[in-house]
């Protein structure tokens, strides 16, 4: 192939659609559930209808009896080999952290909890025999509330512990040498604000619920599931099935949606291994919606004290953050570090001399709770930028002035905050200054103004939140200094075909993101070949055998970051033969535009495709030379990823019904140089829409015996094309200066933007009435109570 | 059981099946059509939408006999048998309106049916039209977008408005036994 002179465009930056949806709009899509093997039986789970009970009787033998049932079995019968689920995250030296067999054989610690299963031919067949299963509960006290849990005398959520308390970690800023005491910095302040936040428990609702096939039959276990993480599971299930780790293959398809929500070893997916070994034929589970909100792991739900010393003309002096955490009755995977993410960004975009931080872990009769969308951070915005706007009212200024009066100026990064945290780069000014043009922020505030001098009925409020978050998770030592047990590297191989088509593994594993399309542009513009000639492989342990997966916001900047190490990995290879194929020293060879050039001669280039014929071939090659062009790499971080942005709310709330209309949304994001725009503008749509359901809609209840009163989409309610608004969404763009493509995560920038913002501007809207709090979600009785009451926390 | 005609993206199926089967079930288990799927269990998130005789329904709130003699369409049968995609399969494609894609099957039936009656929607009709079908991902705003241009190229002759409804299969005489 002869190659001309001309430069192909550009493919990052480029707003290409997607790869994925020629099969995701025609109904050819491989979701777990359409999997079907020979020989494949059905499991259904019988679950706990109670918070809190001792199994004192249970008999799966009359199940055995009904038509087309294989086995079924109960907690007892597998207490022996099902060992207990994963926490990979022990926080503290000193967690608590009772067993958690997935499925409890003496007691059980909340409602959903799996106790027995029937394996069945058919899914209806399993269905109708769980009612054969006869079980005895002896009812416990159950206990859900937080502060109750942690007073002496408390009943017990396990009763083989001896406390309710998992864990209490700290960071001082005195101690860890990046600040002062916080004290210190309340007893000189003229100005303390003290406020607590409750985020309220919610429900990750991936819309895919979560399935799993198992094959245990053969020398080697497959497991295909709706999961985030295939190699955590892969690993995860060897080590405790006993499983040797190269007979175990983990695949997961396509998948529907995560969110943190599988990012998690569930106790179904044991429980079908568990299956399939007794059954000696694989089996599927498939979740029905009721099971996947009452039984898969719930996110947020914490209690948060905060106080903030300030001085009178706005600047911060400290903050002091008693966080009380729920883990549920059990510790998931990552569940006990989520607040412990949003540890080091409380401070958010602040330069704030001192800060202390001190999370309680607590157990309660319910659900377990992990990774949600934003995971610590959400939480640790909300708290800032509620109480920066409680700071601007306080002191009398705009809640944009207090912000800009503490916050890091553009010329000061790299900067290192009084978490200890370095922020590589940042504009936040850029981005306000956009976000306030977008929205029309100071006619806003007239109209504003205008309608409070009127007592119009139908009060406007304006919400500010100006964010930042780490993401890119993460570099291992730091992993590792925290206690996690796993590290935060990614992998990507590149394959160069014969024909000069391109394979590209990554070890990151998808469900919605778009890495297909994202990978093949980066891939097109580091190696020269065609957008439509790069296929992307992920999730499947045999062709993606090395990976950390998908959370995070890690996968292009980790990810991404192995992906243009490997592809500079296979040029590199591919210059010797080039040169062999130019007839030239490898020293003159440069590679530019898709083309292996002699130094200075523009005519006349070799492609990759050229030298994949020819290294297939072999037959010419110089000495020395490896007949591939292939190549891997496994990058870790050497720092988190910091995406920032200003989002702005402007609400209509009526103040005779309590409702809140969202007049104008602006999102202004920097997320550093971008791969794919459309993409980009995707993710914060849909991360806004999620924190916008935090502030309004959404909310996990249980009744007083532990019943989930939220058990389907009739109660538990994520909002629908008609509760959410448009957003104007807009970037400023500050490169990320240490990774190859300037980029940085997005995956959950927007949820964690988000709700302040829109409760920012629901209070702001009350302020006449003397409101300075409404909890979340904002429904409509609770902001009208908040008006009657004249509902403030001061 | 109970025997069932049905025509499914213009193949006709004859099947015995139990009262209690869902359409959804059926079209799944038994014949098939995997590219309609299950989101709930209630009838809140619309992901089983198909057309029934050419007017959405949420397949999981239909039994399997109620659609006896009756057409179905699903995502499967929406492209042109050529392969041509529907104006609304591409407008959720060129206006990136779908990231999971699990909805996605159920979305588009839905805006299909909201088209018909409905050539020329505001957004607020749409979002109002959309109501029964939940997104996780999108936040909607692209499947508002991609609603609208679906809608501007079916008016300009870019495809054939509502789905040819196949001709239907002969209901028979039967007894439901139960």
């Amino acid at each position: 192939m002869t190659i001309t002179s001309q430069a192909p465009a550009a493919e990052v930056g480029a707003a290409r659609k997607r790869k994925e949806d020629a099969r995701l709009i025609t109904g050819q899509t491989m979701w777990t559930e359409n999997i079907v093997v020979p020989g494949m039986l059905h499991m259904a789970i019988l679950r706990s209808p109670l918070g809190h009970a001792r199994i004192s009787r249970i008999d799966t033998a009359p199940a055995l009896r009904e038509p087309n049932v294989v086995a079924a079995f109960s907690g007892r019968d597998v207490a022996d080999v099902q060992g207990s689920l994963p926490c990979a995250w022990p926080v503290t030296a000193e967690l608590v952290m009772p067993a958690h067999p997935p499925l409890a054989v003496d007691e059980v610690c909340h409602t959903g909890e799996a106790v027995a299963v029937v394996v069945a031919r058919d899914r209806a067949s399993a269905v109708d025999a769980l009612a054969a299963i006869e079980i005895d509960y002896e009812p416990l006290p159950v206990v859900l509330d937080l502060e109750a849990a942690l007073a002496d005398g408390a009943d017990l959520v396990h009763t083989d512990q001896t406390t309710n308390k998992a864990y209490t970690w700290i960071f001082d800023s005195a101690q860890a040498g990046t600040g002062g005491a916080v004290d210190e910095a309340a007893s000189g302040a003229e100005v303390v604000i003290r406020r607590r936040y409750r985020q309220q428990r919610l429900i990750p609702a991936f819309m895919e619920p979560r399935s799993v096939v198992v094959d245990a039959t053969g020398d080697q276990v497959t497991v295909w599931s709706a999961t985030q993480i295939p190699h955590v599971l892969r690993f995860l299930l060897a080590v405790g099935t006993g499983t040797p780790e190269h007979r175990v293959r983990v695949v997961a398809p396509d998948v529907g949606g995560g969110f943190g929500g599988k990012l998690q070893v569930t106790p179904e997916e044991m429980i079908t291994y568990l299956a399939s070994k007794r059954a000696g034929r694989p089996v599927k589970y498939t979740e029905t919606r009721s099971d996947s909100l009452l039984s898969a792991h719930h996110g947020r739900d914490m209690i948060q004290d905060i106080e903030l010393s300030a001085r009178r003309d706005g600047t911060v002096l400290g903050l002091n953050v008693r966080l009380t955490a729920n883990m549920g009755a059990y510790l998931g995977l990552v569940g006990p570090g989520v607040p412990i993410l949003g540890a080091f960004m409380y401070n958010a975009i602040y330069k704030f001399p001192a800060y202390r931080f001190e999370c309680t872990g607590v157990f309660t009769n319910t659900t377990f709770t992990d990774a949600y969308r934003g995971a610590g951070r959400p939480e640790a915005t909300y708290a800032i930028e509620r109480i920066m706007d409680e700071l601007a009212v306080e002191v009398g200024l705009d809640p944009l002035e207090v912000r800009r009066r503490n916050w890091i100026g553009h010329e000061e990064f790299p900067f290192t905050t009084v978490a200890g945290l370095t922020y590589d780069s940042g504009n936040y000014e850029a981005a306000t200054d956009r976000a306030k043009q977008l929205l029309g922020y100071d006619e806003l505030r007239r109209e504003q103004a205008a309608r409070r001098a009127s007592g119009d009925p139908v009060q406007l409020g304006i919400g500010v939140s100006t964010y930042t978050e780490m993401c890119g998770l993460a570099p291992s030592r730091v992993l590792g200094s925290l206690r996690y047990g796993a590290g935060g590297w990614e992998s990507a191989s590149i394959r160069v075909l014969p024909t000069g088509k391109i394979e590209v593994v990554t070890g990151s594993s998808p469900h919605g993101q778009g890495h297909e399309t994202a990978w093949s542009q980066i891939v097109a513009d580091q190696l020269g070949v065609a957008f439509e000639d790069v296929e992307v492989l992920h999730g499947d342990t045999r062709t993606a055998y090395k990976g950390m997966d998908t959370y995070g916001s890690r996968s292009l900047a980790v990810g991404g970051f192995a992906l243009v190490n490997a592809c500079k990995k296979v040029i590199d290879k591919a210059k010797p033969v080039a040169a062999h194929l130019l007839e030239c020293d490898v020293s003159d060879v440069e590679f530019a535009d898709g083309a292996f050039r002699v130094r200075g001669t523009p005519d006349g280039g070799r492609s990759l495709a050229d030298c994949a014929l020819a290294v297939f071939a072999a037959h010419d090659l110089p000495d020395g030379v490896e007949p591939t062009l292939d190549a891997d790499d496994v990058y870790d971080p050497v720092n988190f990823s910091f995406p920032h942005g200003t989002h702005l709310c402007a609400v209509e709330v009526d103040t005779e019904t309590g409702r809140v209309t969202i007049r104008a949304y602006v999102a202004v994001d920097d997320v550093g140089r971008v791969v794919n725009p459309m993409i980009v503008e995707g993710q914060v749509h849909g991360g806004v829409a999620q924190g916008v359901a935090q502030a309004l809609f959404e909310e996990a209840v249980y009744d007083a015996d532990g019943n989930l009163l939220t058990g389907t989409f009739v109660d538990y309610t994520p909002p629908s094309a008609a509760d959410l608004p448009d957003i104007v969404s807009d970037r400023t763009e500050t490169p990320a200066p240490d990774h190859p493509l300037g980029t940085k995560g997005v995956g959950e920038a927007g949820t964690i933007a988000s709700t302040p913002a829109v409760v920012n501007a629901v209070v702001d809207a009350l302020r006449p009435y003397g409101v300075d709090d409404v909890p979340m979600p904002c429904t409509p009785e609770r902001v009208w109570q908040a008006i009657r009451n004249g509902g403030g926390q001061s | 059981m109970t025997r069932i005609k049905l025509n499914v993206d213009g193949v006709r199926y004859d099947d015995d099946v139990e009262p209690r089967t869902l359409l959804v079930q059926h079209l799944r288990d038994r014949i098939g059509k995997v590219g309609t799927v299950v989101g709930c269990d209630t009838s809140n998130c619309g992901a089983c939408t198909v057309l029934l005789d050419g007017v959405s329904v949420k397949s999981c709130s239909v039994l399997a006999v109620q659609a006896d003699g009756k057409a179905v369409t699903t995502i499967e049968g929406l492209a042109e048998p050529g392969g041509a995609l529907h104006p609304v399969q591409r407008a959720f494609h060129e206006r990136h309106a779908l990231q999971c894609g699990y909805c996605t099957p159920g979305m588009i039936m839905a805006s299909v049916s909201l088209l018909a009656d409905n050539p020329d929607p505001t957004d607020a009709e749409i979002r109002e039209g959309l109501e029964g079908n939940l997104c996780r991902c999108t936040g909607y705003q692209n499947i508002v977008r991609a609603v609208h241009d679906a809608a501007a190229a079916m008016a300009d002759g870019g495809g054939a408005a509502p789905p040819q409804v196949p001709a239907q299969a002969a209901p028979e005489q039967r007894e439901v036994a139960v």
